[in-house]
């Protein structure tokens, strides 16, 4: 399941949405996250789905591969979807089971909501899909960067989140490597009652800590061995480009806002 | 040749302890030099390395690197000359790519961007990783992650690198791939090499060993020098070289060697000719 999942992966390929800046790509996505509460009405969101129809087709990959990949976000999904569809509780009651009563703005609100969520985990999942954790990190210290005037940390906080994420897969090997220790030495930790479960994660949290604050400070000294003093003075070696398709991108963002804006007011 | 480093009558604690790690050291290293330092763990061996890189500084003595007197004002002065690899391969691996990480101490320095990429090239082809550019570092071998660290130094153009127990933490293959670069990096560019180890089979390769124990300098001199002293090293606590060793057991057998072999080389060489000058 977890080899399926792609909720926060990168796949390679060469696309439209994997060339464009990745500056544009996190404004896309968080202005699409705020235009697409304009929809209220079946056309709205009909628009709003065609729209990211055709985000999905840019990005090169498949609709099939996308939805198989968000299976288990699909289930938090049909949660929401029933949650919705009892709980409302507002216009003609339609369906009548004697201990819940489903109505009309209950259904109304559930596909809605459910609809409204579905197309923002896709438009994220495009995202983090066609661009690089490093990537992102670039754009967004770089969109961050006017808030440092405010004393706003935005290279310390690109370079933790990209020194974060160069030591996940070390961690996991290292965990890895405790889990077997552990078991080796007798420690049980896939069976019994949860409290024992929950129990025998102490001894492989305390080494994991203990050593990641070991790391830290190895990299701290490495680190300033090679000249880091904060981010004052720093050039960058990976430079991003603002390209005519990143400007298009995001006016059609600009129409989408429109049709939607048009659709709830007027029509 | 002048000295790029030289440390004179230095004495060292660390903050908040009693014991001196370094009691009255005087060392220095020439121009061009490789220099090995052996010792057993707590000899104060890598105490001394990070003296000449400012990450701690002495309590008695003066520092000198390429002619600047190491204080705090001049720390990051003195850190432009000196490239120093670590013990760790995975706890100096800053970048998330391997071109990312000999970017990063570029980056540091202010170095303009397209200059960047031209070193970082170079650097990465004079360590043979230039076909790795945007690997990332959990899919390398600990040799390999060496090689990057040793081109993250190469590309800020130093004109020392100290070597922290760089070789402690690789296996056998490894570790040849990281001496045999050194060497060749001293050979092309002529560079000043210190190398802190407990491995005398690294320090056989060096131009002159100093031996420390208990904080002081215990002995200093060519390799031949040093492993002349064959079981006064074993009672420092240091392991000597696999052809040392067996010479030394051959001795005790009654097959006596005329000359020190470092090297299984030399080794092979003694043994076959030691029949004919009977």
């Amino acid at each position: 399941m977890m080899e399926k999942m792609i909720f926060g992966r990168y796949i390679p390929a060469d696309s439209i949405a994997h060339r464009m800046d990745p500056r544009a790509k996190l404004i896309f996505v968080f202005a699409f996250i705020a235009i697409i509460f304009i929809a209220n009405d079946v056309w709205g969101y009909v628009i709003a789905a065609a729209f990211t129809y055709i985000s999905v087709k840019m990005s090169g990959l498949s609709l099939r591969f996308l939805i198989s990949g968000l299976k288990p976000v699909m289930i938090l999904i049909a949660f929401t979807f029933l949650l919705q569809l009892f709980f409302a509780r507002e216009g003609n009651v339609v369906l009548d089971l004697g201990f819940i009563q489903v109505y009309e703005e209950g259904i109304r609100q559930a596909f809605f909501i459910s609809m409204r969520f579905t197309l923002l985990v896709f438009m994220t999942s495009l995202l983090t899909l066609t661009t690089t954790p490093i990537s992102i990190t670039d754009g967004l210290e770089s969109l961050l960067n006017p808030l440092k005037k405010i004393k706003f940390p935005a290279h310390e906080l690109a370079l933790m989140m990209s020194i974060a994420l160069r030591f996940i897969p070390t961690l996991m090997d290292e965990t890895d490597k405790i889990m077997k220790a552990q078991m080796a030495r007798g420690s049980d930790m896939s069976s019994g009652p949860l409290k024992d479960r929950i129990k025998a994660i102490v001894p492989l949290m305390i080494p994991l800590f203990v050593n990641a604050f070991k790391r830290a400070e190895d990299l701290a000294t490495a680190m300033e061995v090679r000249g880091y003093r904060g981010g004052e003075g720093r050039t960058k070696y990976r430079l991003l480009f603002w390209k005519a398709r990143d400007t298009f991108a995001l006016l059609s963002l600009v129409l989408l806002a429109g049709a939607l804006a048009a659709f709830r007011f007027w029509i | 040749m002048s000295n790029m480093i030289s440390l004179e009558n230095i004495t060292f604690k660390y903050p908040g302890t009693e014991k001196e790690v370094l009691k009255n050291i005087s060392i220095s290293i020439k121009e061009g030099e490789w220099t090995a330092i052996v010792g057993h763990n707590g000899s104060g061996k890598s105490t001394l390395a990070k003296l000449m890189n400012g990450l701690y500084f002495p309590e008695q003595g003066t520092v000198t690197i390429a002619g600047i007197q190491l204080n705090e004002d001049t720390v990051w002065d003195t850190r432009r000359h000196i490239g120093m690899v670590f013990q760790n391969p995975d706890n100096q691996f800053v970048g998330t790519t391997v071109q990312d990480d000999v970017a990063f101490g570029l980056e540091n320095h202010g170095i303009p961007q397209d200059i960047m990429v031209e070193r970082v090239q170079t650097a990465l082809k004079q360590v043979k990783m230039d076909d790795f550019l945007n690997q990332e570092p959990h899919h390398l071998s600990g040799g390999q992650k060496q090689r990057v660290a040793m081109a993250s130094v190469l590309a800020l153009r130093p004109d020392i690198i100290i070597l922290d127990e760089a070789t402690s933490m690789l296996d056998p293959a490894g570790r040849a791939e990281v001496i045999e670069l050194v060497r060749e990096l001293k050979r092309e560019e002529d560079m000043t090499v210190l190398s802190i180890t407990h491995d005398l089979e690294e320090a056989a390769k060096a131009d002159r060993i100093i031996v420390m124990n208990q904080g002081e300098v215990y002995r200093e001199g060519t390799p031949e020098d040093i492993f002349a002293m064959g079981q006064e090293l074993v009672d420092l606590g240091l392991d000597l070289p696999f052809p040392l060793k067996m010479a030394h057991v051959l001795t005790e057998k009654g097959i006596p060697l005329k000359q020190n072999t470092l090297t299984e080389e030399e080794l092979v060489n003694e043994l076959w000719t030691s029949f004919l000058s009977k």
